[in-house]
């Protein structure tokens, strides 16, 4: 009998059903501020319990159309990639060759975004199929599952736009946000995105072995370490499987056809999964980028309610308007604010609970921020290229004197009430 | 057709499908395809009494056959939602058509079987796990065999009496069975008719309602192995049936010493006696740094208890979806009564209880 693995891996999101977390401080007593200039904290608690109702109300809902609706998406990006991987076999007829590229890329696009995004947030484990099940699921690209979970579906998740706990804010690469410090490096923002996009897949590969965490001494040594396997892994059979083993099969091809064909086959694979980052990093970059969204710090999202909570999830998220094959090929990621306010529900729900979210915020008078991809597209490449220059104040520079000196003062705060 | 299945099952190939297998592109074209997943379709659905049912399946090529004994971990899908029960395989391993079955009695608000006894239709697919379990036969069966069931509990044992009847078994079986009245026993004709061969020596109990001039009445005693001139000591005895059955056999072969001999099989985790001595100690989920005085329950009802989540299946000790490590302390199976004290082993979180301090990687 095959042996079965034990399934409980600490750190992966197998705890991704429960309720959000919510930011708990140190100090209790002491309540968060955020959205008090908006609402007061009865508004906001009854603001939290109708949303809870909105998404009670989805959960209690779920059946058979939803597993019907993942299944048929699935069927699809199989298609896709199986008709894909064939086509691209023939490159000595060019547009079939082209066709085979476009129906990778998509199948990769499906398998990353509406399936393995929302799979992973353990949207449809209520099915109990382990085909779709978050603890089981890998994707389609250079990152292992397991470490994005984490850093995605807890850190991200929980910690959304809290400068100094979303990793997510700039990547540790941009200065996307205001509020950042300025580095020499945000010189670069433009041309460093740019090059970010054509690498995507390894970048968020990167983003989860989480390096800077380590050397920054909030990692155990075992912990990197097994990430870096992990990494090491994944990247072996994704490179394998695209960048060797399809080419070398296509020299099967060459006694009939050409000597270059299987340089083809390689070549159409690594267009493809171009393809596939350029796209999804435009749609995430859009997800919280965009200059409105708003960030928060620390201090101000201790201890907040449920409300507050969901607040910051609405005023840290942004939207792309656009039509039904759109939102599926962005894994509903169109509907942030709806994903953020409810990562766990099957995202094909997002439309339909948006008109609840919609009118939520009418009534409170919220922000929703919601635009076309051009818009926002537009909205976070001026953001990244004004945010590149190096602003006036000298406590917005990371590296200067004055940071210097607060830092360090902060430290010896730090170490001062540690002591006592 | 093997071979074909042996290759596409191979890492060979995996290696062209990662991070997917090779049964998410089969799945596709057709389910039964599937080369590691275990699948099967209903063929038909018998009724056996009012309240139970014979589900015929015929499985797909993963499936490797069973021991007549073990059982299947079954799933099936109602309104999009896997739902996975235990259930006894009740054939013959000598059926020539490949297909095999399982029978089952329908709780009264029990979901799965009562599904499958009023709303299952035939053609239906299933998940299936392999064959798993050890309440199966020696392979060289000794030359006396006591198989005692009660109920539902007849599942297991009535695949052990057709697998001997089609194999032309030589030595001596006695069959004792407890059923609430012959309406409600399961297979009653058929047992009728191995009642008629040789080989058996068949006992069938309605302790409802007492067939006119039984022999024996009532619940298991000692009296009736001894009228059936059985010597627990000398005889491999296989017991499956509701909780109290098992209980007074348990009892009866202790008191003889005679333990060695007895094979179980429970179709429900016992309850659990939260007053025993050694629900002491503290119990302690190291990964979220939460403590809790051990209360005696199962280690994956304390961990709920604490605000826990972890992930289950079967809650029973069969899917081992629970499995985990234990890093320090002893653990008593609630099934068996098997202590485990060493550290770092894995162990089944819902049938097991601490005894005395444990840690948990939970
Ligand atoms: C190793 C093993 C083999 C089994 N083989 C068989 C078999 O061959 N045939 C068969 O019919 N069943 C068998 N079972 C039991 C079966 O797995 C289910 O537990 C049972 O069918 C009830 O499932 P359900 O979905 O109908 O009830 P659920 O919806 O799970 O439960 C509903 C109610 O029924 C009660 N209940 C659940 N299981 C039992 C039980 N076993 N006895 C009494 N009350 C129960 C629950 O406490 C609950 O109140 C086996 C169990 C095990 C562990
Ligand atoms: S939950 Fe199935 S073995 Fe524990």
């Amino acid at each position: 009998m095959a042996k079965k693995r034990a399934p409980i891996q600490p750190l992966s999101a197998s705890n991704h059903n429960e309720g959000p977390k919510h930011l708990v401080g140190d100090d209790t007593e002491k309540r968060a501020t955020i959205g008090l200039d908006l609402m007061t904290y009865e508004q906001l608690e009854d603001f939290g319990d109708e949303l809870d109702a909105v998404r009670q109300r989805v959960l209690d809902d779920l059946g058979q159309a939803d597993a019907d609706y993942i299944r048929r998406v699935i069927r699809v990006q199989r298609a896709a990639e199986v008709v894909g991987r064939i086509a691209i076999f023939f490159p000595f007829f060019w547009p079939v060759f082209l066709v085979g590229i476009l129906l990778l890329a998509v199948a990769k696009i499906l398998d990353n975004m509406e399936i393995g995004h929302n799979v992973m947030h353990g949207q449809y484990d209520w099915m109990n199929d382990p085909m779709v099940d978050a603890r089981k699921f890998e994707w389609d690209n250079v990152a292992p599952a397991e470490d994005w979970k984490h850093g995605h579906n807890f850190v991200h998740h929980t910690y959304t736009n809290i400068h100094g706990m979303d990793r997510d804010i700039g990547y540790n690469m941009f200065r996307i946000d205001k509020d950042q410090p300025w580095y020499p490096s945000h010189r670069f923002n433009l041309p460093l995105a740019f090059f970010l996009m054509m690498l995507f897949e390894w970048g968020v590969m990167y983003h989860g072995v989480e390096l800077d965490e380590y050397l920054a001494g909030r990692m155990s040594k075992a912990e990197f370490k097994a990430r870096k396997k992990r990494a090491m892994v994944k990247i072996r059979r994704q490179v394998a499987k695209d960048y060797l083993l399809y080419p070398v099969l296509a020299i099967a091809l060459v006694p009939f056809t050409s000597w270059w064909v299987p340089l083809a086959v390689l070549g159409g694979n690594v267009v493809a999964n171009i393809l596939r980052n350029i796209w999804t990093f435009n749609i995430i970059f859009c997800g919280h980028f965009p200059a409105e969204v708003a960030t928060f710090q620390e201090e101000d999202a201790q201890n907040e309610t449920h409300g507050q909570w969901y607040l910051r999830q609405i005023m840290g998220s942004a939207n792309i308007s656009g039509h039904r094959p759109f939102h599926i090929l962005t894994g509903y990621l169109s509907y942030q604010v709806e994903h953020h306010l409810f990562p766990d529900i099957p995202a094909r729900r997002y439309p339909e609970v948006a008109k609840d979210v919609r009118r939520l915020c009418d009534t409170y008078g919220l922000p929703y921020n919601s635009g076309r991809l051009s818009k926002q597209l537009f909205s976070v490449a001026s953001q990244l290229a004004k945010l590149a220059a190096k602003p006036d104040d000298p406590y917005m520079v990371g590296n200067s004197p004055e940071s210097k000196a607060r830092r360090r003062a902060k430290r010896e705060a730090a170490a001062l009430a540690a002591q006592s | 057709m093997a071979v074909v299945r042996k290759v596409l099952a191979s890492n060979f190939i995996g290696r062209f499908t990662t991070p997917h297998t090779v049964d998410h592109y089969l799945d596709q074209i057709h389910p039964m395809l599937a080369v590691r997943h275990v699948r099967a379709r209903v063929v038909e659905v018998i009724h056996e009494t009012g309240h139970a049912s014979t589900v015929v399946l015929k499985p797909n090529g993963t499936w490797t056959g069973f021991k007549p004994g073990q059982h299947v971990q079954f799933g099936v899908e109602v309104e999009g939602k896997r739902r996975v029960r235990v259930f006894s395989v009740s054939s013959s391993t000598q059926r020539k058509d490949g297909k095999f079955s399982v029978s089952v009695k329908a709780h009264p608000d029990g979901y799965v079987s009562q599904f499958l006894h009023n709303d299952m239709l035939p053609k239906t697919l299933v998940f299936l796990s392999q064959a798993e379990g050890d309440f199966t036969l020696p392979d060289k069966v000794p030359d006396d065999l006591l198989l005692v069931s009660g109920g539902s509990g007849i599942t297991p044992v009535m695949s052990m009496l057709r697998t001997l009847r089609d194999t032309g078994h030589q030595g001596q079986v006695t069959f004792l069975h407890y059923a609430k009245s012959a309406s409600d026993e399961m297979f009653h004709d058929e047992l009728d008719k191995i009642a008629a061969l040789p080989f058996v020596q068949m006992m069938r109990i309605y302790t409802r309602e007492p067939a006119e001039g039984a022999e024996l009445e009532g619940r298991f005693v000692i009296d009736h192995l001894k009228h059936l001139g059985i010597d627990p000591v000398n005889t491999l005895t296989y017991v499956c049936g509701p909780a109290g059955l098992i209980a007074s056999v348990r009892d009866t072969y202790t008191e003889l010493g005679a333990t060695s001999q007895l094979m179980l099989e429970y179709f429900k985790v016992p309850s659990v006696d939260v007053n025993a001595a050694d629900a002491t100690g503290t119990l302690t989920f190291d990964d979220s740094s939460i403590e809790a005085d051990n209360s005696g329950a199962t280690i994956l009802e304390q961990a709920e208890a604490a605000g826990l989540t972890p992930a289950y299946g079967c809650r029973m000790g069969v899917c081992n979806t629970c499995a985990i490590k234990k890093n320090h302390g002893a653990v008593r199976h609630v099934v068996s009564g098997q202590v485990a004290a060493n550290t770092d082993e894995t162990i089944k979180i819902c049938v097991h209880v601490p005894v005395g301090n444990v840690s948990i990687a939970l």
